[in-house]
């Protein structure tokens, strides 16, 4: 077992998560959901706790934390980007939204700028299918967004005047 | 809902919920408020009214005055003027495209007139949070008659005579499907509902499950009793926050009501319900691998049989519906198999929700009897296209569906007639598209879909679809080759023979009909290295029309490289060395000035 480099109330925190699912491996979607939610991404050492606490392999875990697309191993911007990719967003437009964000931001999707404060993913459909193309910065929603208000979007958070979009 | 005199319903679903509709109820509270009508007044929020395009929406009762695009600033003016003078507010009502008047009751809008709501019936009706309001349309009466006046098999009985078939997308009838998971002997059985919409574009589960969460409870529970099993799970996906917290408020409402839980209304019938997360994987639709992913495991599928009837959660019989399939069970057990049969066509009775999205006029919600043509939904309901452009295609069936064009306009939607025409039902997406979208590459964005999506355990699915998308993306790129029409056929043919479940099996459903619809388009991206539509950024080019332009200076404004140059109120020009062809220039351009070849 390699050494674990986690902080000790970070290590705890693991812990509780696992006790809340009874330690149980067939908790482990439930378990991830639950510390993601709390540390905002699952690293590898984190991984390795949670393989620990249930008893099973850490490659398993691995193996589950990256097939699915809820999951992720790269930390969030503070302010997180997404575009939602559905079809119904994407006849309206999304992508050519998607390339201005990548080009403003100079970041590829799943990456996070330098400074940590925007991350870019791409979603599939939030359902809101009325308003498309539809962007989210962390829980609000921008419809029919153009190209062109991309920028507006962003400096809105560079000048930090909408707080409430910060995510837990 | 007795004391009020008079309730403003209003939408509270994602899309609506977007658009500050929980502004404008603090508002219209605050407002009510003020005039010391609070008593006298309800707000509620409801689900979905399906009119998404126009959302947010409010409904007056009892005058049924439909007001569309309401923002936090009307609700001073609706309830001085409505509510206290009994005047509706004019410039909120629906105007009629065609007739330019106003509609004030939502029954005379042509969007509303060929829908029959049965799955949908209480969605934008009553407050999904209150399960006295459910249960005053007749809520939990279907169970009470299942556990008290009729035997498992009088139940399944019923549902096979409805004719209802699965809603998700196979179309497998359901009333065979319980009698299958009922006959096989096991202590414990499982219901399982497929929450786990993935469809990009899709939102009728996430609708139902907001708007009318009991519907899906119950049906539930009958399910339970008609197949021996004491447990329920919900695997809903985790990106459906409102749902998740609906479900919750539900259940624990039906927990306090003895509605599920141990000895439901005294009969010693126990059935409990949980709630499982998916966690985005479009796969985990697919019954085995939805299975796997509630055990914790990664969401592959296994080869069928044995069917979860046989061998499913824990390697115990379940029986998996979706959410729009059980939101029927009620009204079929209250209603009669023989009065929901009398709805739809021959071989698929009832009614099929579709999420109505794209380039139309009206997107939304619908629900509309089985038979109805595409002419109808896309025209009537829909409202046509958006902008008078051209219809091109309509895609339903999500990736795993095709693209059907302007000669299939007039066939009766059901499950068969889709198949035939070389589409299919799928969960009920239906995405409409106009003379400016590029087939090759909405095959390409399909196949994008399904290679993010596929789970990379079986060969021609992994392998395959990329190959697929590789030449697809040279098509696009202006380097394609005639032979590579053919070879994407060849190549569909095998993936469609050889993939281990329906996600892979009907991936290459989008290429095959968009080259069967389209080949010309096909043709025209490789032999004039062209596209039509104007969509494939390396085959096209944006240039201003001298004669149309006035110099008015605003794509030089909003150039976000400064491609664009020109004295005022002389004629622009576009430096295509500096042009990263976004389309910004287009967008902007008031006087049409600007062409793309």
């Amino acid at each position: 077992m390699p050494k674990i480099k986690l902080a000790e109330n970070t290590v705890e925190l693991i812990k509780a998560v696992c006790a809340e699912f009874e330690n149980k491996e067939s908790e482990l979607i439930n378990v991830l959901h639950g510390v993601q939610q709390k540390l905002g991404y699952l690293p590898a050492e984190v991984q390795e706790v949670i393989a620990r606490e249930l008893n099973m392999s850490v490659a398993k875990v691995y193996g589950v934390v990256t097939f699915y697309s809820f999951f992720t191993m790269i930390p969030q911007g503070e302010f997180p980007i997404s575009i939602c990719m559905g079809t119904a967003c994407y006849v309206r437009g999304a992508e050519q939204v998607l390339n201005e964000f990548k080009r403003q931001l100079k970041v590829e999707v799943g990456e996070s700028t330098e400074d940590g404060k925007f991350s870019i993913n791409c979603l599939r459909c939030v359902g809101a299918c009325g308003l498309a193309p539809v962007v989210t910065v962390g829980e609000k929603v921008y419809g029919r967004v153009s190209p062109s208000e991309v920028k507006k979007i962003i400096a809105e958070y560079r000048e930090g005047c909408a707080d409430d979009a910060k995510t837990a | 809902m007795t004391d009020y005199k008079m309730h403003l319903l209003l939408c509270g679903g994602t899309g609506c919920k977007a658009s500050e509709s929980d502004e404008i109820k603090k508002e219209l509270n605050r407002v009510l408020e003020n005039h010391k009508l609070q008593d006298e007044v309800q707000v509620v929020s409801t689900g979905c009214f399906g009119f998404c395009e126009k959302g947010p929406i409010i409904k007056v009762l009892p005058d049924n005055t439909f007001y569309v695009q309401v923002t936090p600033h009307d609700a001073v003016e609706i309830v001085e003027e409505h509510v206290v003078k009994g005047r509706p507010v004019q410039h909120l009502l629906y105007t009629d495209p065609k007739t330019a008047k106003h509609i004030p009751d939502s029954k005379g809008m042509d969007f509303y007139k060929k829908q029959i709501r049965i799955a949908l019936k209480n969605c934008g009706f009553i407050n999904p949070e209150n399960i006295d309001e459910y249960i005053a349309r007749d809520g939990y009466q279907a169970l009470g008659k299942c556990l008290t006046e009729m035997t498992q098999d009088e139940v399944i009985k019923e549902v096979k005579d409805s004719g209802l078939r699965g809603r998700g997308g196979g179309g497998f009838p359901t009333g065979l499907k319980w009698e299958i998971t009922k006959n096989v002997e096991n202590e414990q059985k499982y219901v399982v509902c497929n929450a786990d919409e993935g469809d990009p574009g899709a939102f009728m589960d996430r609708s139902i499950l907001e708007g009318d969460p009991h519907a899906v409870l119950e049906a539930m529970a009958i399910c339970g009793y008609c197949i021996g099993a004491d447990t329920g799970l919900i695997y809903i996906r985790a990106e459906y926050p409102l749902a998740i917290q609906r479900l919750k408020v539900a259940i624990k409402q039906a927990e306090d009501y003895g509605l599920i839980g141990d000895d439901i209304m005294g009969t010693g019938f126990n059935f409990r319900i949980e709630l499982r997360y998916g966690a985005g994987a479009f796969v985990c639709g697919e019954e085995t691998a939805l299975i796997h992913s509630m055990e914790g495991l990664r969401g592959e599928p296994t080869f069928k049989p044995p069917f979860p009837s046989v061998s499913g959660y824990m390697g115990k019989p379940t029986n998996v519906n979706n959410v729009e399939t059980f939101a029927n069970i009620p009204v079929i057990i209250n209603k009669g198999a023989a009065w929901f049969s009398s709805i739809g066509s021959e071989k698929s009775k009832g009614t099929k929700v579709f999420a109505l999205a794209g380039k139309i006029n009206n997107v939304g919600l619908i629900e509309v009897p089985m038979g109805t043509t595409l002419r109808e939904v896309i025209y009537d309901i829909g409202g046509g296209i958006k902008n008078g452009k051209k219809f091109k295609a309509v895609q339903t069936g999500g990736p795993s569906g095709g693209c059907l064009t302007k000669e299939h306009l007039d066939i009766p939607i059901d499950y068969d007639n889709l198949i035939a025409a070389g589409s299919m039902m799928g969960s009920g997406g239906m995405i409409v598209m106009d003379e400016d979208d590029c087939m090759v590459s909405i095959a390409k964005f399909y196949l994008d879909f399904t290679l993010e999506e596929s789970c990379g355990k079986c060969t021609p699915c992994r392998v395959g679809n990329k190959r697929l998308y590789e030449i697809l993306d040279k098509i696009t790129r202006g380097k394609g080759e005639v032979e590579d029409i053919e070879k994407l056929k060849e190549l569909s043919g095998v993936i469609k023979d050889t993939a281990l479940c329906g996600l892979g099996q009907t991936s290459p459903n989008p290429v095959l009909s968009t080259i069967n619809n389209f080949e010309k388009e096909y043709l025209a991206h490789v032999l004039d290295e062209k596209c039509p539509a104007g969509q494939c950024k390396s085959l096209v080019r944006y240039d201003i029309l001298e004669d149309a332009c006035t110099g008015c200076t605003l794509c030089f404004r909003n150039c976000p490289v400064g491609a664009i140059s020109g004295e005022r109120r002389q004629p622009h020009y576009i430096d295509h060395n500096l042009c990263i062809k976004c389309g910004v220039c287009f967008e902007k351009c008031k006087f049409n000035a600007i062409t793309i070849s």
